[in-house]
């Protein structure tokens, strides 16, 4: 599974030495282009993103970031109740996402009889393969009137005098996005911890299962806490795609700019408003400081996405083990 | 390893343990079921609602003025077909040589550093990707193109194609080619004459798993393709895509237009699932079906 064993490295390059051809000079140079075209791609994404927002940052500075109104028809543009929003949503989903997915994880590895284990994972793998599109379809026709009628108007009735459940149970809001986003981080969080759990030495089990602990006891004490680096690292990709994920959250989270801690509230997050203002906008400066939103993405999903990869390479790589398909 | 000094072993609260061994399982558990039913659910909506509304003219015919019963999809089918194909095209090549490198040429470290950097570009939100798009292409050629929506697409394609060539090339076994050099044959020919073969079945269903992926994207396109209601060929022009129409559909007014929505998405996760599936079959086949 690894890279090539020592030997054909070795003999490759003999062969390299002694009979130096212009085929393999040129192969060479076009593989060795081809990942360079990897990295171009990453740092030309950030230039080009970058120039493009420029407009913007120097309209609208350094207060872009806690500025409370969007209003392009008067240029003032800040991007808090967007930046709000996709912390509120990416985070609540995020918590979710590791009860399940964690616990989805463990039962596959840890308790699931093989014939069982295969199927489900790879249910689970299809969940993430639905197009988003689909997950906001379904989040509009079905989920959402379900969740007015069973979830959001009893807990209204309830709670309504906390902060949380303030407003009115129309379905479309924060709590619908936050339920698609939760379906949608899962196989990630699932996936991942999946092969860090996995990666961790049967020894780990068998040393507290022969002290006489229960299976659960063993997850708790031997596999747990050795693969809670990784877990961690699980989550923070999660995070970044919960960061990221447009279309399904766009067209059920209301795509209103309020700042509210209702999870009845109608909110807006950094992605649905480029993806449903972009065409509108109307003037240069407006564009400009929507691809500055993207910019602020771009750079915060980067940053948590290497953490994470490091920090889940950390515990894989040494058991060389890697999902193909999360 | 210090875990085990926080382990208690027997007592008298044996039974507790017990007892909070088997509500753990059951919690376990539970979350799997509850982990599935979504998908069961979105499966069961899209069965239900699209089934009765996909016919041959939804395929076929051009969407008709807001509000009118009738019509289809045509344009959308026809564009995505157009795109996804030619984001296929420009991506696939480059993400094979790319494994290519990472796997046979880059060594320890530099296969590290590449691979982390694919992982990096998979995890960048597709709309990122549009709006890349939009600087490089959009605003040079001067409006909405089918070509800007190819290259967002192709760029989202590459880590998918490349990652899993670098994993089929790994199960080539280091004897294949270690047997072409005895034979005299320089290592850039063993690789495409030898190893590629033996890892093709592998590296295409990656490719049509990639394909699936970037067929359901809806994000990159907006501001590269846009859409458009009529069909159209030319990769000049705004064109449409399904995940664009579905998205329009859905959020709009109408009945007819929702209904459509429905019977596209059927044909959309029927293909996102058919390409699964089969690259699971395969890859399990050749011995990697453990992701």
């Amino acid at each position: 599974m690894t890279a090539l064993s020592a030997d054909t490295g070795r003999i490759r390059s003999l062969l390299a030495q002694h009979r130096p051809r212009h085929g393999e000079s040129l192969f060479r140079a076009l593989v060795t282009l081809a990942s360079l075209t990897v990295l171009a791609i990453i740092a030309g994404l950030v230039v080009v993103i970058a120039s493009e927002s420029m407009q913007g940052i120097a309209h609208n500075g350094i207060g872009f970031l806690w500025g409370r109104t969007w209003d392009p028809v008067h240029n003032v543009f800040g991007a808090l109740p967007f930046i709000y929003g996709t912390l509120l949503t990416a985070f609540t989903a995020l918590i979710l996402a590791m009860l399940i997915g964690v616990g989805v994880a463990l039962f596959l590895v840890e308790l699931a009889p093989r014939r069982l284990a295969g199927p489900l994972g790879f249910m689970i793998e299809m969940l993430a393969a639905i197009p988003s599109v689909v997950y906001g379809l379904w989040g509009i026709f079905v989920l959402a009137p379900w969740l007015r009628q069973f979830v959001e108007t009893p807990l209204h009735d309830a709670l309504g005098w906390l902060p949380f459940f303030s407003g009115y149970p129309i379905g479309i809001g924060n709590l619908a996005a936050v339920v698609v986003l939760t379906i949608m981080v899962l196989p990630t969080v699932a996936a991942v911890s999946r092969d860090v759990i996995a990666a961790v030495p049967g020894s780990q089990r068998e040393a507290a299962l022969a002290l006489g602990a229960t299976r659960w006891e063993a997850i708790r004490v031997g596999v747990l806490p050795y693969a809670r680096s990784g877990i961690l690292g699980a989550g923070i990709l999660g995070l970044a795609r919960g960061v990221g994920e447009t279309m399904a959250v766009t067209m059920v989270i209301g795509n209103a700019p309020t700042i509210s801690l209702s999870f009845l509230s109608q909110g807006y997050t950094m992605a649905s408003v480029i993806a449903n203002e972009f065409t509108e906008a109307t003037t240069d400066l407006y564009r400009s400081s929507l691809i500055e939103i993207g910019l602020l993405l771009l750079v915060v999903t980067l940053l948590v996405n290497a953490a994470a990869r490091l920090l889940v390479w950390r515990v894989t790589y040494t058991a060389g083990s890697r999902s193909l398909l999360s | 390893m210090t875990a085990a000094t926080t382990l208690r072993i027997p007592g008298r609260n044996l039974r507790r343990r017990r007892a909070t061994d088997r509500i753990m399982r059951v919690l376990l558990g539970l979350a799997a079921v509850v982990a599935v039913i979504p998908l069961l659910l979105v499966l069961l909506y899209v069965l239900l609602q699209g089934l009765p509304a996909l016919n041959l003219a939804l395929l076929t015919q051009s969407p008709v003025p807001a509000g009118f019963p009738g019509g289809g999809v045509a344009p959308a089918v026809v564009g995505t077909l157009i795109m996804v194909g030619l984001g296929t095209l420009i991506g696939t090549p480059v993400a094979v040589l790319a494994g290519i490198y990472i796997r046979e040429y880059a060594g320890g470290r530099g296969a590290t550093v590449i691979r982390f950097l694919v992982d990096v570009l998979a995890g960048i939100p597709t709309i990122a990707v549009g709006l890349f798009a939009y600087g490089l292409v959009v605003i040079p050629m001067g409006s909405f193109s089918a070509l800007a929506g190819a290259i967002a697409l192709a760029v989202i394609i590459i880590p998918i194609v490349a990652r899993i060539t670098d994993e089929m090339l790994g199960l080539v076994p280091g004897s294949v080619r270690e047997a072409a050099y005895a034979l005299g044959i320089p290592p850039w020919k063993t690789i495409v004459r030898v190893v590629l073969p033996g890892a093709a079945t592998g590296i295409v269903t990656g490719i049509l798993l990639g394909v699936a992926r970037i067929a359901g994207e809806t994000a990159p396109l907006i501001f590269t393709a846009l859409g458009n209601q009529r069909v159209t060929t030319s990769l000049g022009e705004p064109m449409d895509a399904l995940p664009l129409r579905i998205w329009v559909y859905a959020t709009g007014p109408y009945d007819s237009w929702h209904t459509q929505a429905w019977a596209a998405s059927l044909v959309l996760v029927f293909l996102v699932l058919a390409f699964s599936i089969l690259t699971r079959l395969v890859l399990r086949r050749r011995g990697a079906g453990r992701a």
